[in-house]
């Protein structure tokens, strides 16, 4: 096999798939982030800890339930967007007269909450969750062996994020909801009911975090911090591909998990800092983001 | 982005009093921290004091300019690192090392703020965590330093100017109290300082600010360098006060609590965050021994604060005093 500056070949596909691996997380993360704040304007920051809870109802459906990882994948998302439903209706409704960060604040508390709540219970070693059946195992490429449930996040989180783009940029229900955020009263005024479709968003979008949990079980162990660093790697991946765009908010994810997976290769040492640092050089360059546009 | 609807300050607890109830207010509770470590332990004291500092540098930012940083441990970190080493492997006198936190402070937060300045709201407050997690991971490799995961441990309280012995712990809290009330005075000043005007200005009406030939950014630069040199002295002082700098200080979950501190106590008043600052120390000091989940309790107090007590404690006590004028 051939080698590349004295890496081997085995390392870097390795190396670049669980980049892709991770960025196909960011990716559902921030595509997640970008649709609740371009209806609400809210910056979810319980969505790391949301992602987390979605893990563990998994987990709780195979424990308690005996419901596995197949019924997990539609069942958790419900769940989790059910529970966005209820923080949203109860409390995030009340801060849309003021200022954004009052949002930002309320679901740093939540977040609190949550991880707090689970490490309380379950202190912060993992609970495992078996990769299902149907994807144990893989298969050598040649230059590298590829397992099968790898493969499938990969293709599952492409699929969920083409899918969210169309629905919001193809359809109908979702050009009500682009013409809800430019201009909401007017909207209203056309007989939409504006504030169940903000409700709905939000669940949506959230229930996005908890199918990445779902997904993320059986790789990562399932624990109640899971999230909580995770989050601000996807703040950043947001702010590199500019809030407005649903596409750069895919698109920014798996590119950086990409990205971070060279340089794992490379330079082992900054594979934490790699994403902020990139971040940093956007805003100097181009301080809407590459896809973003100012507002 | 809208301007700032409602994170601005309902005035000072001394700004509705004149002259001299003002000043006997000012002297009452002075007297009450000078007698405070006959009547509670001056370890809690001196910590309290320390994070007090830290909430009202960073009410500079929340509350006088309408930025919110969620970075601000980047600074108070390591400042704590900065003064710790100071101390320990140069043997610099504690009141040089804690100038030297603050010195770091001061120059991460012109760099930082530089950077994050140019994003404005919410963008503000990710790309400050953003940039903050990279200090903390910086700290973590920076081992030789920082210690890592075990912390810069043993930072020796040493002699104040060379000369006064800070091993006992009253000595120790009328040191950390001197730093306190220099620094709270020093913010004072600073709000009520034409450049505090200024400040005030850009967070009501930015684009007016601008219109009328002030180049905000530099005035939001200088205000997030002072915020975070004071947010250093807090640090440093932390560091040689309990003798202890570790990954906790720069952590991002101390930027949540610094605004905890702030939103409770009041954002945009004076005495607020400090208030703020000793109700959530002691309030960790007491769940640590009774078992509950602290960040549980920090969480619920935080998501009560946002929903239902926006004006925080200082705040809700002005509006009272107002209204029974």
């Amino acid at each position: 096999m051939f080698e590349l500056l004295g890496i081997p070949p085995q390392a870097l596909f390795g190396q670049l798939l669980l980049g892709l691996i991770n960025g196909s997380f960011y990716a559902l993360l921030s595509l997640g982030l970008a649709v609740i704040f371009g209806m609400l304007n809210v910056i979810n920051f319980a969505h790391g800890a949301l992602y987390m809870v979605g893990a563990f109802v998994a987990w709780y459906l195979m424990q308690y339930l005996g419901i596995g990882y197949w019924g997990a994948l539609i069942l958790t998302p419900v769940v989790v967007g059910a529970l966005g439903l209820v923080i949203e209706k109860t409390m995030l409704r009340h801060l849309y007269k003021l200022d954004h960060l009052y949002g930002l604040l309320l679901t740093f508390g939540l977040a609190l909450i949550l991880e707090g709540g689970f490490k309380y219970q379950y202190g912060v070693s993992g609970q495992s969750y078996p990769v299902p059946a149907a994807l144990s195992g893989g298969t050598n490429l040649g230059f590298m062996f590829l397992p099968f449930y790898r493969g499938w996040v990969v293709a599952l989180s492409i699929v969920v994020c083409i899918a969210t783009w169309y629905a919001i940029e193809k359809t109908r229900l979702g050009s009500y909801l682009r013409a809800a955020t430019e201009n909401p009263k007017l909207v209203q005024a056309f007989g939409i009911n504006v504030p169940v479709m903000i409700t709905m968003t939000y669940g949506a979008g959230v229930a996005l975090a908890g199918l990445a949990g779902v997904m993320a079980a059986p790789i990562y162990s399932v624990n109640p911090l899971m999230g909580s660093n995770l989050i601000i790697v996807v703040f950043a991946v947001v702010v590199i591909g500019g809030m407005g765009s649903i596409f750069g908010a895919v698109a920014s994810g798996y590119l950086l998990g990409l990205m971070e997976g060279l340089t794992k290769v490379f330079l082992p040492e900054a594979s934490n800092i790699v994403v902020f640092l990139i971040m940093v050089v956007v805003l100097l360059l181009r301080p809407a983001g590459l896809f973003g546009r100012e507002r | 982005m809208a301007v700032v609807k409602s994170i601005r300050p309902s005035g000072t607890v001394s700004g509705r009093f004149t002259g001299n109830t003002r000043l006997i207010i000012g002297v009452l509770l002075i007297a009450a921290l000078l007698v405070a470590p006959y009547v509670a332990y001056p370890g809690f004291l001196m910590k309290a004091l320390c994070f007090a500092l830290f909430a009202c540098a960073f009410n500079l930012m929340l509350g006088f300019v309408g930025l919110l940083s969620f970075g601000h441990a980047a600074f108070f970190g390591t400042a704590a690192y900065a003064s710790g080493y100071a101390a320990k492997v140069w043997g610099l006198t504690p009141e040089l090392a804690i100038l030297f936190g603050g010195l770091v402070g001061g120059a991460m937060g012109l760099v930082i703020g530089a950077i994050a300045i140019r994003r404005q709201g919410i963008y503000f407050a990710m790309i400050t965590l953003a940039i903050s997690q990279m200090v903390f991971f910086f700290a973590i490799q920076a081992g030789s330093i920082t210690g890592g995961e075990d912390g810069l441990q043993g930072v020796p309280r040493g002699n104040l100017f060379g000369l006064i012995s800070l091993e006992d712990s009253l000595t120790m809290y009328y040191f950390v109290l001197a730093v306190f009330l220099l620094g709270f005075g020093l913010i004072w000043r600073i709000v009520n300082s034409p450049y505090g005007a200024v400040l005030k200005a850009i967070r009501e009406n930015e684009p007016r600010a601008i219109s009328l030939g002030y180049r905000v950014d530099r005035f939001k630069v200088l205000a997030f360098t002072l915020s975070a040199a004071l947010t250093g002295v807090a640090g440093g002082t932390k560091a040689i006060a309990v003798q202890l700098a570790s990954l906790t200080d720069v952590q991002w979950q101390m930027s949540g609590e610094v605004i905890l501190m702030t939103l409770l106590g009041g954002v945009g008043t004076l005495v607020g965050p400090a208030v703020g600052g000793a109700l959530v120390v002691g309030l960790e000091n007491y769940l640590a021994t009774s078992g509950l989940p602290v960040t549980m309790v920090i969480g619920v107090v935080f998501v009560v604060c946002v929903l239902v007590f926006r004006r925080g404690i200082v705040g809700e006590i002005n509006v009272f005093l107002g209204r029974r004028r």
